[in-house]
């Protein structure tokens, strides 16, 4: 190598050396479930997510971003490789996404351990509500028992007496029924676990209906979801028994369903039929760019991108600062759901609200009937440290 | 427990049964005369759901979505059988099932490339979607339909083999095909008559389950694997096995389903019943098949040979 190449070499590796730590660029690592059954929910969010960064064209905190997209597949083993990834390859500013309860659990010990902070679209897992909190980890979403909860008290103020509980056979369809019973006094008739993924509910059905219950809450989340109110309302028991749910009417089903769903009632922090600030707006981008209207996961994404704007702002360059400067951020966000702020487990503390689907010109929609829980913090909060 | 809830529970096992009968029959044909193993059986069962969706939805007529749902796996059928299946039946059954898990992990790609990962919606006639009272109990008219649909496939079926001039050739050439091209049959042609026979069965069933569950992408799977059972209890290659295993496996699973969470409540705590019970019920058609390859490994009703 001649001198001239030395030179050159030496100068470039001091370049290199100095746009290292003045990295104008922020990068984000977004993880979701984008094939499979649950498709539609990731695809939601990952398009949220990227309608919020274009609405504050293309910046976050005034840096321009760019968005690493991986699919976990719902599978707990390749959500923790992609979190790794994202650590420890592209060294991303933030990690968005993290899907699923079990996919978030099985990625959150090298999170925690990296300090990068990880915002949740999609879950709030008891244990990382409680024992396992961490000041870099957020959920911008909700604590998993929350609409169920919603649903328990929607269904104590209505007076039912008799309930009849569903939901698939794992921990979160147990957790669902736990949360919908933390808020119900009254006679819980039975409690039904189907297998997951199961197609066709026509045996439990008929033993719901004997059980002649006054009203029926239950966890289907996407394509079980869809089974389940298609047969229930097949089934002639629609208008006759009252149908209480949580993530299983919703903005990804609704379409599907139409009028099979029509005099249900949903346990939800936000849907289309919410007039909170920014909202109309929200739906009317979303539904612009997209052809469809957005689900409440694709409202959570869309929040995390203006939290995230809101956080970098915050923090200037100090990446050291940015969890505390999320943590901030939350109660200065202007969340398209309503209030909210982060509580001291970094779960939301915000509305849940009740939806009725109905008909309104022509078209089947969710219409807010009232807000069970206000300004609700989790169960969860008092066992962790934080 | 009321009669008219056991009754019916039994209309919901007959009506799961004959939805698996569907399934089962093409692909207990395909198995046992071609000796082919089809995996994407259940991707012709979702495609002929795509297909009732998608018509119905354009045109507003039910009976044109199930004449289309047809269509498309008689259409897809064949050619699966021209493009695929007729080149690999001299390979072995490990080459069959790497090829048509490949066609499984396409037809679902494509489905989800053109309608995208929602699940489509699907309108039920006017006239089929109210209820029909039995004693007390509503219960959905749609599903009488499907059973009756199921019945007369079954009813047709077992007329076209033991009746016709086709299905004397099908029963021959599930004893010795060789023998029957020997004597001047276009074996190649029965083969792909078969095949599209079997795909187009696979559909309507899809078609049939349209209204009732989620039509989307990798819906064929979970059944297909049920039908898979259903053949080997009943014994592969005979159809009019297929048909009553379908029966057995589908009440197996409803009442399984229904009963035993409650029987288990009598010996266990409720907490441990109403976990274990419905694991172990979702267990039972396996269980069942299990003792049935240990008893009788060539089904309950195998095809008469030789």
């Amino acid at each position: 190598m001649n001198s001239i190449g030395k030179t050159t070499a030496v100068a470039l590796g001091a370049a290199l050396m100095l746009a290292g730590p003045a990295r104008a660029d922020l990068t984000i690592g977004f993880s979701a479930p984008l094939s499979g059954p649950v498709a539609a929910v990731g695809q939601d969010q990952y398009d949220g997510f990227m309608l919020g960064i274009e609405t504050l064209g293309g910046k976050l905190g005034g840096q321009k971003v760019t968005v690493l997209r991986e699919d976990d597949q719902l599978k707990p083993e390749l959500g923790n490789q992609i979190a790794r990834k994202f650590v420890d390859h592209d060294k991303v500013d933030a990690v968005v996404g993290l899907g699923f309860s079990n996919v978030l659990m099985a990625s959150l010990p090298r999170l925690v351990e990296s300090g990068t902070v990880a915002i949740a679209t999609n879950a709030g897992p008891s244990v990382l509500a409680g024992a396992r909190c961490a000041s870099n980890v957020f959920s911008v979403a909700w604590q998993n028992d929350g609409s169920a909860e919603a649903m328990g008290k929607y269904a104590q103020d209505a007076g039912y007496k008799r309930v009849y509980l569903m939901a698939p056979n794992y921990q979160a369809g147990k957790d669902f029924i736990g949360g919908f019973k933390r808020f119900y006094r009254g006679e819980i008739l039975d409690e039904v676990y189907t297998a997951v993924g199961q197609p066709d509910y026509s045996a439990e059905i008929a033993q719901l209906q004997a059980a002649d219950p006054e009203a029926v809450f239950v966890f289907y989340p996407g394509g079980m979801g869809v089974n389940f109110v298609k047969q229930f309302s097949q089934a002639g028991l629609a208008g006759r028994i009252p149908l209480l749910s949580a993530f299983t009417v919703d903005g990804t089903t609704l379409p599907s369903l139409r009028e099979a769903a029509l005099g249900t009632v949903s346990g939800a922090m936000w849907d289309v039929g919410l007039d909170t600030p920014g909202n109309a707006e929200f739906i009317a981008a979303f539904t612009a760019k997209y052809g469809r209207a957005p689900s409440a996961y694709a409202a959570v994404a869309y929040d995390a991108a203006r939290l995230l704007d809101l956080a970098f702002a915050r923090a200037g360059g100090d990446r050291t600062a940015l969890a505390a400067a999320v943590k901030a951020a939350g109660a200065e966000l202007k969340s398209v759901r309503g209030p909210f702020h982060f509580g001291s487990n970094n779960m939301p503390v915000q509305n849940y609200y009740a939806f009725e689907t109905v008909k309104q010109g022509g078209k089947v929609t969710p219409r807010k009937i009232g807000t069970p829980l206000a300004g609700h913090a989790d169960a969860y909060a008092a066992q962790c440290a934080m | 427990m009321s009669a008219s809830l056991l009754i019916a529970q039994l209309l919901n096992g007959l009506q799961y049964g004959v939805l698996l009968f569907l399934l089962a029959a093409g692909l207990t044909l395909v198995f046992g005369i071609m000796s082919f193993v089809n995996l994407a059986h259940g991707s012709l069962y979702m495609l002929g759901a795509y297909a009732l969706a998608v018509v119905s939805g354009a045109t507003g007529s039910f009976a044109l979505g199930v004449a289309a749902a047809l269509a498309t796996g008689i259409v897809v059928g064949a050619l699966l059988e021209w493009a695929a299946a007729s080149r690999l039946y001299r390979r072995d059954h490990l080459d069959h099932v790497l090829a048509t898990f490949g066609l499984v992990l396409f037809f679902n790609e494509l489905t989800r490339m053109v309608w995208g990962p929602q699940p489509l919606f699907v309108a039920l006639p006017e006239a089929l979607s109210g209820t029909v009272e039995l004693m007390g109990f509503f219960y959905p008219a749609y599903r009488f339909l499907i059973i009756a649909v199921g019945l007369a496939v079954a009813l047709g079926s077992a007329w076209l083999i033991h009746r016709t001039r086709l299905g004397m050739l099908i029963r021959a050439g599930s004893v010795n095909p060789q023998m029957v091209g020997a004597l001047g049959v276009n074996i190649r042609l029965l083969n792909a008559l078969l095949f599209a026979l079997g795909a187009a069965l696979a559909a309507l069933a899809g078609a049939m389950a349209g209204p009732i569950l989620s039509v989307q992408s990798g819906m064929g799977e979970p059944v297909l694997i049920t039908a898979l059972v259903v053949i080997v209890i009943g014994g592969i290659g005979s159809v009019s096995g297929a048909f009553y295993a379908a029966l057995i496996v589908g009440l197996t699973d409803t009442l399984g389903r229904t009963y035993l969470p409650l029987l288990m409540r009598e010996f266990a705590s409720r907490e441990i019943a109403s976990a274990a019970g419905p694991a172990l019920a979702s267990m039972l058609i396996y269980l069942l098949m299990a003792v049935v390859l240990a008893l009788r490994p060539q089904g309950l009703f195998p095809a008469h040979r030789g």
